[in-house]
Parts: C-alpha cells; structure tokens; sequence
C-alpha cells in the first residue's frame, strides 16, 4: 500500500499571531512551527494503511523554506520511508493554485494508490490544495474523510466523510485523493529509535524549475489587519444563579437585542 | 450573458439559506458593475426556487439537470458549474463556504485555471475587481484578498453576509449539460444524516458550547437551551471536550475545529485558549459562564457570570423559556 503524503508546515496553534506594520502579512519572528495538524492525520493514516497491509511506502511530500525539513524529518521519525521537499521561494509563499500544480508535479514521479492532504492548512485556511491537486491528477477527491477501508487488491476503498448534519459513505476507485479531517485516527508520537532512524531517511529536494512549474499569481493579498479587539463586558459575580441568569437573560433580549 | 454568477446550495430538496445571502450580495456586486446577476441550480429539484432567488435579485436562473446531479458530487458539479460560467462569460463566480462548497469551490476552480478567496466575510469592488476580506489563523488576523483572473471566484461563509430582497426578472433557462463521464469519480454508498433537524455549527445563529466544566458527556442542559431557541440554535463543544471523548468532533469550536460566527455564543465551562477564541471570537454576542473569575474567556465576553454552570444553566433555561413563550 502505496501512500503519498502532503505536509505543510504551519504556526504552531499556540502562535499569537501579529500583522506586521505594513499590513502586508504577519510577523514571522519567534514563531514556534509544527506540522499542520490535518496533515499529522494524514501521516498517522498511510502509516496504518502500510502496516495494514504489511507491504508498501509512505512518501513526505511538503512544500517550504528550509525550516519546512524539520516537519519532514518528524514525519520520518514517525515511521513515514522518503521525503521530497520543494523548495524554492517562488512556490513557498503561492497561493493554493500554484501550491497544488507543483504537489501535481512532484506527484508524477511517485508510485501511490492513495494522496493524503489534510483538508484545510491553519494558517491561510484556503480549503483548497487538496481538490485541486485531485482535478490536475484527473483523480477524484474525497474530501474531510474520518475513516478509510482499502479493499484488499486496492482498487477501491470505502471512506467515510463529514457532510453537513451527518456523515456520508462513499466507495471510490484508486488512486484518489483523500483530505483528512480529525476523528480519523490519533496520530502517534516519534519514538526515539524512529527519530535516530528518520536521521538517515532520504529527502529529495527540488526546485520549481526540476519540476517543470512556472509560477502565475492567481490571488494577492492586502491590508493584513488584527481583528477588532472585543472588550471585557459585563462580569456578573456574587450573584445567587436565578438573578445571574435573569440579568443577563433580561439583558440579551433588552441591551444586545439579540433573542 | 451573467457577469455576476451566484451556485445556489439545495440540501436535502431545500434552497440554503446561504443561496439567499450570496443572491443579495451578487446583486449588490452586479449593481455595482452595472452588470446581470444569474444563479445557477443543479438537480432534480432546482426549478422550483428561481423564484426564491428571482425575490433576492437574479435576473437570471440557470438550471442544469442530468442523472449524474442527482446527489452531490464534487465531479461531477464542478464540470456543471465551470461550463455554465465559461458559456455564460461570468467574471465573477460566488459560492458559500459551506462543507459542500468548499468541496466543489477548489475544484471547479481548477477546471476553470482560477483559484478561490475562500471563505470570505465581507466584499467590495475596487476598479472593477473583486475584493474579498477573509479571516486567517482561524480569525487571529484578516486581510483583503483579490483574484487576478477571470472568473475571479470567492466563497462567503454562511450566516454572515446579509439578506436583502430586492426582486428582479429572475427568467429561467435550462442549460445542457452532457457531462464528461470518463472522470473517474466516487458513488454514495450511504447516508447517515441527523434527521433530528440539528444545524451545522457553521451556519448556526446561536450556539450553546461546553468545555472541560462540564465534567463529563451529558450536555443534557446545554441540549435543553438549543431545544428553547428552536432550530436556529446548536450545541458546540472544546477541543478539551472533545479530545476526552464527550463529544463528536464535529462539534469542536476552535481552530482545530470550526471557526464560528453565530449571533449569540455561550460559552459553558469553557476557560478559552488562544485556540478556542480564534474559533468563536467573532461571534456578535458571547456570554460565558465559568467557575474561575480569572478564566481568559471573560476578557472576550459581553456577558460573563461567574459560577457554576450547573447551577447557572438550568436558572438561564427556565428564564429563557418564560421570556421566549411571551
């Protein structure tokens, strides 16, 4: 069982995150990076789908500055064989159009019955690599999957995915691609053999010109700006739980309104 | 010719409240280009609401039926969607930021040579284009985004963009569509829906979320006030809630989780991380209730009582339910 991996390096979720002062993006200084965690998911579900079947790879492949190798080497140590890493400045920081024709690319060169994304990247928050990666193959995507069956000759698999108010089953031929969703699996931690080993894994860097991509701007971006801060309201303390919740009760219909 | 291209959402035989916002906002849009605004319906069920968006401001609808837009698939919409927008000569294409959007969105987008502003809040036009101004790090920040080819698409989240009537010709016409069927693609196997009316998070008005506070799976009292609001109201959960397994985790607010925006948010025994706030701090009203006065979700609370929830819910339920029944 053959899996391709898509890994993007993301702010950690704890990253207080500040718009620089020219509100052309935000501050990078002092952030702490860690594998975007929908993707984690992915890594943990072709690691189980390998083992599963007891034959196969798992490819890393990620796009990114030279940090983005760190986020490799510990999908490494978490068990996954090879990395590629396309870096290259003018892929790094494109939008989802240009992000999903070089993942395209890099692709073909790679032996898979199924490519996992993660369904959306917490940082830009596009929702939209995974798809689109999926049209340039020519695959069909299933996208924010909690569960995944391949039947034994891996020629289709049975998926499960979030659909609004419920779930939905759907029987899909391979190779395809997946976009991971949380509930899929609980991804493992690194162990320290995993992590001694993971040293000696090979990563393949390439560039966009080894891939054969020229990068065209779809999407710009302008005036970065903090949300609005919301202030502390009214803090009601001391009160007996009936008169608490009849104020702010009173107060919900009356000041805000709202009900 | 539609300059301006709306895809209304039907689910389960219904138009989407989200069809209605994105008809209003296009209008504006088209008004604001001096161009047409068309909304585009697909499967067996679409005819019957151009009327609907006729009210909102579709001069025209267009109807695509075929076997294989029977039920949703994202091939096999997104082929029906790129072809009405390339024959049509829409320069602008919206879709909502609803699950089954963001699905069909990306890869129509793709058919197209076009990516998407996804999930935006609020648009303006500057010389001609379209600007979309969208949340990042699940709301920690925001920025103005532009597409700079044509179709130049976006996608809105639900329940944000407001709903205004303004009634035009709304004249139909049905397109042919005869799909490539040599793509390979998914079938549904099985359905499992919540037939018990529940509204996704995403497009909730009001939400009642609970955190580690509530101590364990009964959410029984969070459950009674979503019950008292009606059907516009859903029941949320933390990541710390839904990591211990109380909860599914479609409930989780936060940015592992949904990014929310509903009209009122109550927060029970949630202590509010960085994380959770991004997820729901842009909610127009939040109460909280919390044991801990120092707990950071009161910083971002219009209404926060101090106290144990489970003394505090069901005294909150009886005074809603008395003032609601008025």
């Amino acid at each position: 069982m053959k899996s391709l991996v898509c890994l993007k390096q993301v702010p950690d979720t704890e990253t207080q995150i500040k718009v620089n002062p020219e509100g052309t993006g935000i501050v990078t200084e002092g952030i702490k990076h860690i594998i975007n965690p929908y993707d984690e998911f992915s890594v943990e579900e072709a690691l189980r789908l390998k083992e599963k079947f007891k034959e196969g790879e798992v490819v890393i492949l990620a796009i990114g500055p030279d940090r983005a190798t760190e986020s490799i080497r510990t999908a490494l140590a978490m068990g996954a064989d090879r990395g590629i890493h396309v870096n290259d400045p003018a892929v790094n920081t494109a939008d989802p159009f240009a992000v999903a024709q070089a993942l395209a690319a890099a692709a073909k060169d790679v032996q898979y019955d199924v490519i996992f994304c993660g369904h959306r990247a917490i940082d830009d928050d596009f929702c939209e690599v995974g798809a689109m990666l999926a049209e340039f193959l020519g695959l069909p995507q299933v996208t924010l999957v909690t569960k995944v069956e391949v039947a034994a000759d891996k020629k289709s698999a049975i998926l499960e995915r979030d659909i609004e108010g419920g779930k939905e089953t759907v029987e899909v031929p391979l190779p395809c691609v997946v976009t991971s969703q949380k509930g899929l699996n609980e991804p493992r931690y690194a162990s320290l053999p995993g992590i001694m080993k993971a040293k000696k894994k090979p990563i393949d860097a390439k560039n966009a010109a080894a891939l054969g991509v020229s990068v065209e701007a779809k999407l710009q971006s302008k005036e970065y700006s903090m949300p609005p801060e919301r202030k502390a309201g009214k803090k009601i303390e001391g009160l007996e739980p009936p008169d608490a919740a009849k104020q702010v009760v009173q107060a919900l219909r009356n000041e805000a309104k709202i009900i | 010719m539609s300059k301006v291209l709306i895809y209304g959402e039907i689910k389960a035989g219904k138009l989407k409240k989200t069809a209605l916002e994105l008809t209003s906002e296009g209008r504006k849009i088209a008004d604001g280009l001096g161009a047409d605004a068309g909304v585009v319906l697909m499967g067996p069920h679409a005819e019957q609401f151009a009327p609907d968006v006729a009210k909102y401001g579709a001069d025209k609808v267009y109807i695509v039926e075929a076997p294989q837009l029977e039920s949703y698939n994202s091939e096999y919409f997104a082929q029906a969607l790129a072809q009405v927008a390339k024959e049509k000569g829409a320069e602008v294409l919206l879709i909502s930021h609803s699950i089954h959007g963001k699905d069909l969105a990306p890869r129509a987008a793709a058919k197209l040579g076009v990516a998407v502003v996804a999930d935006c809040i609020s648009f303006e036009l500057d010389g001609g284009k379209l600007v979309g101004r969208r949340p990042m790090y699940a709301g920690k920040c925001y920025a103005k985004w532009v597409s700079l080819s044509s179709p130049q698409m976006a996608t809105a989240r639900p329940n944000v963009l407001e709903v205004r009537e303004n009634p035009k010709a709304g004249a139909v016409e049905k397109i042919s569509f005869s799909p490539d069927t040599s793509r390979a693609t998914y079938t549904t196997k099985d359905l499992n829906l919540d037939t018990s009316g529940k509204v996704d998070l995403t497009e909730a008005e009001i939400i009642i979320s609970g955190g580690r506070g509530m101590g364990g799976p009964d959410y029984a009292l969070l459950e009674e006030a979503a019950g008292i609001f009606g059907s516009r109201a859903t029941v949320g959960a933390s990541r710390a809630a839904v990591d211990a397994g109380w909860r599914p985790h479609s409930d989780q607010v936060g940015q592992t989780g949904k990014t929310v925006t509903p009209n009122l948010y109550i927060a029970c025994g949630i202590s509010g991380s960085i994380q959770h706030l991004a997820g729901m701090g842009s909610s127009k009203v939040i109460v909280a209730i919390n044991k801990d006065p120092e707990a950071p979700i009161f910083t971002k609370a219009d209404y926060g009582i101090v106290g144990d929830l489970f003394k505090v819910l069901p005294e909150f339920n009886k005074e809603l339910k008395s003032l609601l029944a008025e």
